[in-house]
């Protein structure tokens, strides 16, 4: 039976980016802006899904107008559509204010699945996805890095990682659903997908659209606020211990044992 | 809402987490600041030693859901559970443990109560009356400070960022707490313990990692023995887990686990920026590599340039050697 699946996906800067902070803020400027990476796992696995059992997969983004662009590499691979939450009003919120727009944007959409990275790698919040379920009281699996449908499509096996431990979680459809690294190799666009990418239909939903009242969500109904931002403290110079291996590894120990007092 | 700080605690078969402790802790620390006191909560099934041992850390008070239907985890179950003990309890701040468990139920815990939540936070205070948490994003290549804009709040802490209290007070009353739960509709029908190392990765108070330098799956011995004797877990850079060498469970780095032990020792690791983010919060950095200008010892505070092959094996002698005599 076909599927209809709805990717939450998120633009961030990419891993081997150097982070910069001016006036309390990142630096944009200069860093390369990709698709989250765990939750283009729940992307690939949305494609699989579809390749196999026919159905549609959508892409929902919420973030600036820059994002279209992101947007644009998830079509590439093979998304059908998107739908891109644009609109300063909603900006500068909290975990809490993200769930809460992204939960008021899939009332408005038809699935049989939502997924989701585990945690997106700016902000590390790892919140989003678990609050939307609960929002839409809706199961949740967290973390899953193997994942069947049952053949009557009314129930998925999960298998999930988490502290060290794997389980299998068997949870009703629809559900949402996060990714962990594991769940499979990502796919790599082709020049055929990025030139058909541009004839996808992306929709742009503002606070109106998705029938928010904006002093419930983005700074204005936010929770928690950041104060300020701030490069990590510098760690004081290091020595390096000379000597042949032995030597060296001895004196290492001693240091860590008399010194730092670790060991 | 009083002005009581409320720990959730959390159990694995050998006993409640040394997290549990550490948030007790935090918790005496700010309710302390607050005017009120620590108190702890644990849900679960047969969850009755938990709650004795938790009755003794110098908590005032411990709220109990211990309920056949909890001993499987099921995240709805889970979280209507610690809903309830929240409400009855009605405290100011509420700490679970930013481990895998204490991060999930927190997220659906705090959407049923629709309370704001600061995620795996490495320090706590309060502030002209106001909760400020500090917190790495990013991995840890930058540090935001967060301000809660009003209470009651909810914070998940990193493991290893305060000391645990003993279980040595006098017991403190145990109050069963009843709820009604609900079939869930996700639920966990069976658990595989799977990590090779016993320690948990995330919360390890020493790491030894192997990286491209361990130039194989058969490298990762020396490392592996090395975090035995030390009683550490066993982590590995990107490189090593994208060659296929090891199991990504054991990445530490942005796409992998945050870790911030004690004692970090990378060998065989050059230290790009994304695994730097990981572990760069640790106490004390050992960096064993063949390349003087790996990054890797921009940030040690030991470190030793030579081949891992041969400072691993006389290091894990060494250490062996001390940990018999102390």
């Amino acid at each position: 039976m076909p599927y209809n699946i709805v990717v939450l996906l998120k633009r961030v800067p990419d891993t081997e980016s150097k982070i910069t902070i001016k006036e309390n803020a990142v630096v944009t400027e200069g860093l390369n802006f990709v698709l989250d990476p765990y939750g283009e796992y729940g992307l690939e696995k949305a494609l699989q899904l579809v390749e196999q059992h026919g159905g549609k997969v959508t892409i929902v983004l919420f973030g600036p107008a820059e994002a279209k662009e992101t947007i644009r590499k998830g079509l590439a691979v093979g998304a059908d559509e998107a739908i891109h939450i644009v609109d300063p009003a909603l900006e500068g919120g909290d975990a809490a204010s993200t769930a809460k727009i992204l939960a008021a944007a899939l009332k408005k959409i038809p699935f049989d699945m939502v997924w989701a990275g585990k945690q997106a790698v700016d902000e590390d919040n790892a919140q989003v996805p678990i609050r939307i379920a609960e929002l839409l009281d809706l199961p949740h699996v967290n973390s899953i890095i193997e994942f069947e449908v049952a053949a009557d499509g009314k129930s998925a096996r999960c298998v999930r990682e988490v502290d060290g431990e794997r389980d299998v979680m068997i949870t009703t459809l629809p559900a949402i659903l996060t990714a962990q690294q594991g769940l499979g190799e990502i796919r790599y666009p082709s020049l055929k997908g990025i030139m058909g990418a541009k004839k996808k239909p992306i929709t742009d939903w503002d606070v109106a659209a998705l029938g928010l009242d904006a002093a419930s969500v983005g700074k204005a109904g936010a929770k928690v606020e950041t104060v300020n931002l701030e490069p990590p403290p510098a760690r004081p110079p290091g020595k390096i211990i000379p000597g042949d291996p032995q030597t060296a590894a001895k004196e290492l120990a001693r240091l860590l044992h008399e010194e730092a007092k670790v060991i | 809402m009083s002005n009581n700080v409320l720990i959730i605690a959390e159990g694995r078969a050998e006993g409640l987490r040394k997290v549990s402790f550490e948030l007790v802790n935090a918790a005496q620390q700010l309710a302390a600041q607050l005017g009120g006191s620590a108190q702890g909560a644990i849900v679960g099934s047969n969850v009755g030693v938990w709650a004795d041992t938790l009755a003794k850390t110098g908590v005032s008070q411990v709220f109990v859901v211990d309920n056949p239907a909890l001993a499987q985890f099921a995240p709805e179950s889970y979280a209507a559970a610690l809903a309830e003990i929240i409400r009855k309890a009605g405290p100011a701040i509420v700490l679970f443990g930013a481990t895998g468990w204490g991060k999930e139920l927190s997220a659906r815990t705090a959407a049923k109560l629709d309370w704001g939540l600061v995620t795996d936070c490495t320090e706590l205070k309060i502030e002209n009356g106001s909760l400020v948490l500090t917190r790495p994003i990013y991995a840890g290549k930058a540090i935001a400070h967060v301000r809660a804009k009003s209470f009651p709040i909810m914070v998940s802490v990193r493991p290893n960022i305060i000391p645990p209290v003993e279980a040595n007070q006098a017991a403190a009353p145990i109050e069963q707490v009843s709820v009604t739960l609900k079939e869930p509709r996700a639920k966990v029908v069976e658990t595989v313990a799977k990590q090779k190392s016993k320690v948990d990765l995330g919360e390890a108070a020493i790491v030894v990692s192997g990286g491209r330098g361990v130039k194989g799956p058969e490298g990762f011995v020396p490392v592996q023995e090395l975090a035995d004797s030390l009683g550490g877990a066993l982590g590995a850079s990107r490189a090593a887990v994208d060659a296929g060498w090891i199991d990504y469970t054991h990445q530490v780095g942005q796409t992998g686990k945050t870790v911030s032990p004690k004692l970090y020792i990378a060998a065989g690791i050059s230290g790009a920026i994304q695994h730097l983010a990981g572990m760069s919060s640790s106490k004390v950095i050992v960096a064993i590599n063949k390349d003087p200008d790996a990054p890797i010892f921009k940030i040690a505070d030991y470190g030793i340039v030579g081949d891992l092959f041969e400072v691993l094996p006389a290091l894990n002698e060494e250490v062996k050697r001390i940990t018999s005599q102390s």
